[in-house]
């Protein structure tokens, strides 16, 4: 694709521009897809409907009538807010999460950026996210916010640790960060994916992976920053309009970014479950695709049955419960591996 | 109430002090948890909550003063239904029996078995609300939309009997305004069949999932001792370990024929008085409940529900305070009349007004999360504080 | 204990601190004692093993018309399951009553709200200030004579 726009354009500046846009051709789409599934999920877990009449077939344009009224919306800054960091801080959660997407690759020939560093790269980017956040909640100069903002920097940045150490467990296996080489070591059918070797240990790591990354997306159980019923909404509480829109945006972007990640590393990413049956460029796409969203579902199904930790309950799960246990899957497969070798 | 209190604390291997500010916070009057319009003034030192100073009024319609001012006795009750609205029913409940023993009048049998059914379905409509907007404060929001789905059952049959969904002007002096309809124990057997599962169900998904527990367990503790010195009555006390019911320890209406029992708390999650106890009185509660609407639907006598309506009520100059369990705890009528038709005083004491007054002393000390736990395990409906 | 065995319990240890007592011709016997003695005669009831009056029930202004206020209190106790009436009578022109709030802390928002709507003030309440009216409203609405203000803070009042 970089070739050929480069020969089409003449212009390397405007095709790298573009090329860095392709991912919301998936982003976008996918966050107004998510937020009427969402809203579909949990309408029917809770013995109701939920949008039936916008569009037609049970309300598919909601989320899309939704975003043009928020297009329009009056742009309100409260005038005490600090002005810059409020215009800002949006901008940087998005660009938190849509920067990691370089580098997941969509499948055997879609990937933005073949980095050897790759997932290193995703987990670094990622907490720019935080930063975002800290600023929204500063800027809106609303003592609520401030507080959403604090929860929220603590929280991303505790559970950072059992993340990083779960996605160590998984590269100390396959040897490379860069994330096509680790799928395409996983090519070969459902027992080659990286969830099934050195068992139990990378399953345990998947499942905290799993847990910590609801905490580094902000989903119940660990919705603290925006728990709706304590903080109102946290450190979004003064945004309105099409700064909310991009904030709720990088939420759904950001969910599937770890989603994303899960299914690369640990199942298998665009490998198909059946070995070289329906493989291919486009099958992975596919499968790529339907792996992420069945995380994406377990997210949302998650959120919608269990309640919220208290803030100090969830640092207590952070620190004294996930980070011994990801130290413990880590030394079985460093063990492991070095027993092997 | 503006002054800043900054406290000195010594940190071990500082070698000085570091200086902490405490920071005022008001939690609303337009919050999503205060259920209603309530302003919690809540002095925190970083989470943890230093002092919580109510500030009620925000829904005052002036009851008291209306009552004065009315032309008959009977025109009450349609203001008693707005004070409680979740559970109207009850209200009405508490004046009806207040004006029957000061007119010295005895209603028909029949009257009494409906007043104690709609009076219990109101219990339950009251507690699933309760039980309902607590799952969501606390963050599981799933738990509510069932209950909602199993108030409106009640609340067709409410509708059905006297026309309205929500404030009721059911319960006369002397009797009731509609007789039920043909098909009401039908009705009421298939809503008591229906709801059980209902509550297993509620058991399963919220009361003893372990975040939930970890939330309200050994939050908010009301010693026994504390609680009646603060008058508290209802779920509120009960979570303490008081087993002290109007139905039982001071009846009234055909409450002594029925066979129910008065669940206490007993402290088997975390301590005797948390939160999680009082929760569990109110789910235990409904279940015993439904126990009372299945006996009382069986020994329902036929009758007219219109016969003791007096023509005119002049009671004789005199005072009483008779007291009704509703499902916010005691609710009280001071009743003052001079001899003619209107009223002199109608003083209401009310449940929330007094559990909430409880407040201060079972938050202080918890963190701003454990506020909206305990705010909302005594269950306020500002109607009824502000009347 | 019956009602008459309280109200000759309190007279013989008060004596002319209880100005009236009624137990017949009334549905809830009664007794009326003098406002300023109010806290002890609580004190008493709560503490005294013979009475245990630990929950105090309600507190209820009255208004008697002709410039007299008053108070009603019911008092109950759990333990031995009986209950008495104490009520007191203040002018309009000095309308003070000693506080029980030491004795039973759920008479703090009681006697606050009786200050609110009718302006008994309460000596030795910690922090006696309107509870359901505004801070800066003028008068006490539950009296007789109470007239609706014309405005309050610039807004009219009756509509």
């Amino acid at each position: 694709m970089k070739e050929v726009l480069l020969g089409a354009l003449h212009n390397d500046i405007l095709a790298y521009v573009l090329m860095a846009l392709v991912p919301l051709a998936w982003v976008v789409p996918f966050a107004l897809f998510a937020v009427w599934w969402e809203r579909k999920i949990s309408a029917h877990m809770q013995d109701r409907l939920g949008p039936m009449r916008t569009g037609g077939w049970h309300g598919w344009a909601q989320t899309v009538a939704d975003i043009l009224k928020l297009i329009q919306k009056e742009d309100i800054i409260p005038a005490a807010a600090d002005r810059k960091l409020f215009i800002l801080a949006p901008y940087l959660v998005f660009a938190g999460s849509y920067a990691a997407y370089a580098a997941i690759p969509f499948s055997a020939a879609f990937v933005g950026s073949e980095l050897n560093i790759g997932l290193f790269y995703i987990v670094s980017i990622s907490a720019l996210v935080v930063v975002g956040l800290l600023m929204a909640g500063w800027a809106s100069n609303n003592k609520w916010s401030l507080f959403g903002a604090m929860r929220s920097a603590a929280q991303i940045i505790s559970y950072e640790i059992p993340v990083a150490l779960c996605l160590l467990a998984a590269v100390m296996v396959t040897g490379t960060f860069d994330m096509q080489q680790i799928n395409q070591m996983q090519e070969g059918g459902i027992f080659h994916w990286l969830v099934f070797q050195k068992f139990p240990f990378l399953f345990l790591a998947m499942i905290m992976y799993f847990i910590g990354s609801l905490a580094e997306v902000n989903r119940t159980p660990f919705d603290i920053p925006e728990a709706e019923s304590e903080l109102v909404a946290g450190y979004h509480t003064e945004y309105g309009g099409m700064r909310f829109a991009l904030l709720f945006l990088s939420e759904y972007a950001n969910m599937f970014v770890v989603a994303a990640i899960a299914s690369t590393l640990f199942l298998g990413g665009w490998t198909s479950p059946f070995g070289d049956f329906l493989s291919g460029p486009w099958w992975g796409v596919f499968w790529f695709l339907s792996k992420g969203m069945l995380i994406v579902f377990v997210q949302m199904w998650l959120r919608w049955t269990l309640p919220r930790l208290r803030v100090d309950q969830l640092m207590e799960v952070g620190w004294k419960v996930l980070i011994p246990f990801s130290f413990v899957v880590v030394l079985g497969v460093g063990f492991w591996v070095m027993a092997v070798r | 109430m503006e002054e800043r209190m900054t406290s000195e604390r010594t940190v071990a291997g500082f070698g000085r002090s570091l200086k902490t500010e405490e920071m005022v916070l008001s939690m609303g009057p337009q919050h999503p948890s205060t259920h209603g319009v309530l302003r919690l003034e809540l002095v925190v030192d970083g989470e943890i909550v230093v002092d919580v100073i109510p500030h009620l009024g925000y829904l005052h319609r002036c009851f008291e003063k209306h009552c004065e001012h009315m032309t008959s006795y009977q025109q009450v009750i349609p203001y008693a239904d707005r004070m409680d609205y979740v559970a109207a029913m009850s209200n009405e409940f508490g004046y009806v029996v207040a004006m029957e023993k000061l007119l010295k009048i005895k209603v028909p049998e029949r009257v009494e078995y409906i007043r104690v059914i709609m009076a219990e379905f109101s219990r339950i409509v009251s507690h699933l609300i309760a039980v309902g907007t607590y799952g969501m404060d606390i963050g599981a929001v799933t738990p509510f939309l069932f209950c909602m789905r199993d108030r409106e059952r009640v609340l067709d049959i409410f509708e059905q009997t006297c026309g309205a969904r929500l404030l009721y002007n059911y319960m006369w002096i002397g009797g009731l305004s509609h007789d039920v309809q043909p098909n009401f124990a039908e009705k009421v057997r298939s809503f008591c069949t229906y709801f059980r599962p209902k509550l297993k169900e509620l058991n399963d998904l919220l009361s003893y999932n372990k975040i939930f527990i970890d939330r309200t367990a050994n939050v908010g503790v009301l010693p026994a001792d504390v609680a009646l010195n603060y008058a508290v009555s209802g779920p509120t006390l009960r979570g303490s370990g008081v087993r002290w019911d109007v139905r039982k320890n001071d009846p009234y209406s055909i409450y002594p024929t029925l066979d129910f029992e008065i669940p206490v708390g007993t402290g088997a999650m975390g301590t005797v008085g948390d939160c999680w106890d009082r929760y569990m009185v109110r789910v235990k509660e409904m279940e015993q409940s439904v126990n009372i609407l299945e006996q009382a639907i069986e020994k329902l006598p036929p009758g007219d529900v219109q016969a003791a309506l007096p023509k005119r009520i002049r009671p004789d100059a005199g005072d009483l305070y008779v007291r009704t369990e509703t499902p916010k705890g005691e609710l009280g009528y001071y009743l003052v009349s001079d001899g003619t038709a209107s009223p002199f005083r109608v003083k209401v004491k009310s449940p929330c007004f007094v559990n909430l007054s409880a407040l201060p002393a079972m938050a202080r000390g918890s963190m701003i999360a454990d506020v909206v736990a305990i705010l909302g395990s005594i269950d306020i409906v500002l109607g009824e504080v502000d009347r | 204990m019956t009602p008459q065995e309280i109200i000759e319990t309190l007279r013989s240890r008060f004596g002319d601190a209880i100005l009236e007592a009624k137990t017949e011709g009334v549905i809830d016997p009664f007794v009326k004692v003098s406002p300023l003695s109010l806290k002890e005669i609580s004190h008493f009831l709560r503490d005294d093993e013979k009475t245990l009056f630990d929950v105090l029930m309600c507190l209820s202004g009255m208004d008697y018309t002709g410039g007299k206020l008053g108070v009603v209190y019911h008092l109950h106790s759990t333990s031995l399951d009986h209950k008495i009436v104490l009520k007191t009578e203040v002018t309009a022109e000095s309308p003070h009553a000693a506080s029980v709030e030491s004795v039973w802390k759920t008479a703090n928002w009681h006697e606050r709200e009786a200050f609110d709507l009718f302006g008994i003030v309460f000596d030795g309440h910690p922090d006696l200030r309107r509870i359901l009216l505004p801070d800066d409203w003028e008068g006490h609405p539950l009296r007789k004579d109470y007239a609706v203000p014309e405005f309050y803070n610039g807004m009219k009042v009756p509509y």
